[in-house]
């Protein structure tokens, strides 16, 4: 049973402690609270560096000195605070970055409200888990024998043939029928390398539909996407050892996941708002009239500053195009101005709760809008790579780790 | 007997002697004892569900965490209930607390704007300031009808 360290502060209150056991369940682990005594609370400010008028606050850090003193005390850490709490959030990622420079243990941070359920939690708390779990196959840097990797995601579903560490094929659809969608990415993926089914050794599954698809075609891995697309986007990008940042930016959702010699160390799953999502890009290109694939191009000849944005909100937001398009506003300022405000979002709601370390490894269909990259580039001021195959980040992962479960 | 608040609301000391006295303490821990021997939730560790913090939004506005607003869903009654209260200030986490200091200014905000009678104090570091402490809840207490 892997054990995950609980700190937090108003999950009780706020009514979801049972939503964070419940997922915790789910994945085969248990939530357990370090003990502490009154002393070290007091002394808190001596041993972690600060102290805080809120007591429960001083608590999750008394327990995080405990946990870096004892590392045997827990297998992972989820650290969990109330959205909007201005004194929480500086708390939840000092204790993350505390816990990440003093000891190897995998951290997760989160920030909920009273909605919060188990469903909202279980890929991050997968995520964790099969870092403990499975580090072994995760420090896996080749690809052998011939496996082919399905990523069924909110809004494309993607295959890749792997073989002996080579893509040889690769499969692209919108995801309408989930299974469907798999099967024709899959198919279109084997037509491009020319091998049958039969001839394919094992498939591993991620992504949304990733347990309804990996039931369906007896996949012999089913793994959320954090752990699978840090570990496509090292290989593609070639930066297995060491440190690398890996932003994936999806149809519906975003994630920004620390990595260390290829395992995630630290990572945060964005989902609440359209506008930092590649549905927003979306939108901006329908808008223009041109096509998705032509979107990145176009905003590369633009400059955001002279479109004013005055909302991150996919509605809004699409607003504040429109209008910016009616004063005479250039399209391809329109354009980046779209890339800069996504970027800008994933950087002010997510590259704030990751160690941001180079290589920064963009990956995902919208690494493929240039001009999301060169915004992100210049928010960051470091190089952003975006490896060959980066939209099929998922499925080359799957594709890798699946490999490695055929020869243990 | 007055119904009075202490501050903590959590303060098993200033419940004893605001119920030496003859009156009424009011306290978070009964609250939460109601939640906990509620049958038919299960909602550990307190039987706190995500309704509390809904009930909360009477006390604060939803941009409010909802650890506040799941804490004021607990509290906020009693202060409604009250007709006297004792704040103590700095009272140390031996003394009871919250947990969370955007919780506790709230209470204390909404007990002094409440219009009741109210005590302050300053929490004792030694005896003699103990026994003055003591001597005047009970000066306190005895002057509430």
């Amino acid at each position: 049973m892997i054990r995950i360290a609980q700190l937090s502060c108003g999950s009780e209150y706020s009514g979801i402690q049972k939503e964070i056991d419940r997922a915790a369940e789910t994945v085969g682990a248990k939530i357990i609270y370090p003990e502490v005594s009154l002393e070290d609370i007091l002394n808190v400010e001596n041993t972690f560096g600060v102290s805080v008028s809120s007591g429960d606050l001083n608590l999750a850090m008394a327990r995080a000195v405990r946990i870096v003193q004892n590392p045997d005390l827990a297998d992972a850490v989820i650290v969990m605070t109330c959205f909007r709490c201005a004194e929480a959030a500086i708390i939840r990622s000092e204790i993350r970055k505390f816990i990440h420079e003093h000891s190897k243990i995998p951290v997760l941070s989160y920030s909920f409200t009273e909605r919060t359920t188990a469903e909202t939690l279980l890929t991050r708390m997968e995520a964790l888990v099969t870092t403990v779990k499975y580090r072994g196959l995760l420090a896996r840097e080749k690809q052998t024998g011939l496996t082919a990797g399905i990523d069924s995601g909110s809004t494309t579903t993607k295959s890749v043939v792997m073989r002996d560490n080579e893509v040889i094929g690769t499969g692209w659809v919108p995801t309408n029928e989930v299974l469907k969608s798999a099967e024709d990415a899959l198919q279109a993926a084997m037509k491009n390398a020319n091998v049958a089914k039969d001839d394919i050794a094992a498939i591993g599954v991620t992504g949304y539909g990733r347990f309804l698809v990996g039931k369906h075609i007896n996949a012999r891995l089913i793994q959320e996407e954090i752990t699978v697309n840090s570990k496509g986007a090292v290989f593609l990008a070639d930066a297995q050892k060491g440190n690398a940042t890996v932003i994936d930016i999806g149809g519906m959702d975003n994630k920004a996941i620390s990595v260390q010699d290829g395992i995630p160390g630290g990572f945060t799953m964005g989902g609440i708002c359209a506008g930092a999502s590649g549905r927003f890009l979306e939108l901006t290109a329908k808008r223009l009239g041109v096509d998705i694939t032509e979107l990145g191009k176009l905003a590369l000849q633009g400059d955001y500053k002279n479109v004013a944005m005055n909302s991150y909100c996919i509605v809004f937001g699409t607003q504040s195009l429109v209008n910016s398009l009616a004063l005479g506003c250039k399209p391809e300022d329109v354009a980046m101005a779209a890339c800069h405000s996504v970027a800008e979002q994933v950087y002010e709601q997510q590259l704030q709760e990751v160690e941001v370390k180079e290589p920064v490894i963009m990956v995902g269909g919208t690494s493929l809008i240039e001009g999301l990259p060169k915004a992100m580039e210049e928010l960051l001021h470091v190089k952003v790579t975006v490896p060959k195959y980066a939209q099929y980040i998922g499925a080359v992962g799957a594709a890798l780790l699946v490999s490695g479960l055929l020869e243990d | 007997m007055a119904k009075v608040i202490v501050y903590p609301p959590t303060s098993m000391i200033l419940y004893d002697l605001v119920e030496r006295m003859g009156h009424k303490a009011l306290v978070v821990s009964e609250a939460v004892r109601n939640l906990v021997t509620a049958s038919g939730i299960e909602s550990p560790p307190l039987n706190v569900t995500p309704e509390e913090p809904k009930k909360g939004l009477r006390y604060a506005a939803v941009d409010v965490p909802s650890g506040v607003r799941g804490r004021m869903a607990l509290i906020g009654p009693i202060i409604e209930e009250a007709e006297a209260a004792i704040i103590v200030e700095d009272p140390g986490w031996l003394t009871g607390c919250s947990g969370c200091s955007r919780t506790n200014e709230l209470v204390r905000l909404l007990i002094r704007t409440k219009g009741i009678p109210v005590l302050d104090l300053s929490y004792p570091t030694n005896d003699d300031e103990a026994k003055v402490f003591v001597q005047k809840i009970r000066t306190f207490l005895e002057g509430l009808k």
